[in-house]
């Protein structure tokens, strides 16, 4: 939403947002060099942000909202790499859609490429850590990911108009947001369980290498799923 | 060969996505219905008085050219989704053929002796 914080929240967010920019740079550049094989997927990561991050989908709160996308990038290559994914969708978002916007373009980051695909990639690690199988990792990952994102630009609302008071402005502002976002983050969920299985079943080597998978990982789940000839 | 699961979950998705329009069927944005959530965030923020201090520097001049750029957005997302699957795809397939052929060579390497 174009100039809808202040200009000194949208500088905070941007002083917040450019340096994990920065650093996903140089991770996105070191992972290329390291593991080249891996390009595909990287740009893989980005499209699917572009095209779900694109559609506006109706929600069960009678409201309509679009999900994230950052879940499988985050997965892949880390959150870090994720907020230059997201930063690219933004800015052609912000200047071809008067969608979002450039002064408030680094609050975005933050909340879509930062906030939210770091819990992804928390909630994998954990769930992994915990033995649970790959396919709900990724789920959860995706889920809450798209979810904290919405949570995190209702708090970045709530401290720009703090009325009546902090609290109250970020239940008011998560009233608006986080409910309709509920059925679109398990639909986000489902496509990158979806989109992620197909990749394991293609090129399990490629995400051992990036060591997403572990080495004897892919025989799990074509064991489960046996395929019907 | 066909794996049914990902057409499940698909379909899963489908349905999450058409369950709104059946509950509220008839019903559109004149009675509140199917509204932009980011729209209610604006109108929420305009209600504490607060005046945007910056317009975009340009916008879709109607809902139709809109429309045009989100689903161009979504086709080329789309478009490198789908090449690079494929072109992954087809990697995997070679990669089969040339460890069967192996496995074919050894064989007969095997059965000369």
């Amino acid at each position: 939403m174009e100039g809808f914080l202040p200009w000194y929240w949208c500088l905070f967010w941007y002083i917040l947002a450019l340096p994990v920019v920065a650093y996903g740079v140089i991770q996105i550049k070191k992972t290329i060099e390291k593991h080249p094989e891996s390009k595909p997927l990287l740009a893989v990561s980005g499209a699917f942000i572009f095209v779900i991050s694109s559609l506006k989908l109706p929600s069960v709160t009678g409201s309509c909202s679009h999900a994230t996308g950052g879940g499988l990038g985050a997965v892949l290559f880390g959150p870090a790499a994720v907020s230059v994914l997201a930063a690219i969708v933004l800015v052609f978002q912000a200047l071809l859609l008067a969608h979002g916007g450039i002064t408030t373009l680094g609050a975005n980051i933050f909340s879509m490429g930062i906030i939210g695909p770091f819990v992804a990639w928390l909630v994998w690690k954990g769930a992994r850590k915990i033995g649970w199988s790959v396919s709900i990792a990724i789920f959860l990952a995706a889920v809450i990911g798209d979810w904290l994102t919405y949570i995190t630009t209702a708090i970045q609302l709530a401290l720009a108009f703090p009325i009546p008071t902090f609290p109250e402005a970020v239940v008011k502002f998560i009233a608006i947001f986080a409910y309709t976002q509920v059925p679109l983050a398990i639909a986000e969920g489902i496509l990158t369980v979806v989109i992620f299985e197909y990749i394991m079943k293609l090129r399990p080597d490629i995400l051992r290498s990036l060591k997403v998978i572990g080495p004897e990982e892919p025989k799990k789940p074509t064991a489960k799923t046996p395929e019907v000839a | 060969m066909v794996d049914k699961r990902p057409i499940i979950l698909l379909s899963l998705v489908v349905i999450i996505v058409v369950l709104p329009l059946v509950i509220y069927n008839g019903l559109g944005e004149d009675q509140g219905y199917f509204g932009g959530s980011d729209d209610a965030g604006s109108t929420a923020v305009e209600e504490t008085g607060y005046q945007p201090w910056f317009q975009s520097l340009w916008e879709p001049p109607s809902g139709e050219i809109e429309s045009l750029l989100f689903a161009s957005q979504a086709a080329i997302g789309a478009l490198i989704i789908g090449y690079i699957l494929g072109y992954l795809s087809g990697q995997a397939k070679a990669k089969r053929r040339e460890n069967d052929e192996n496995i074919g060579v050894n064989e007969k390497v095997k059965s000369s002796k």
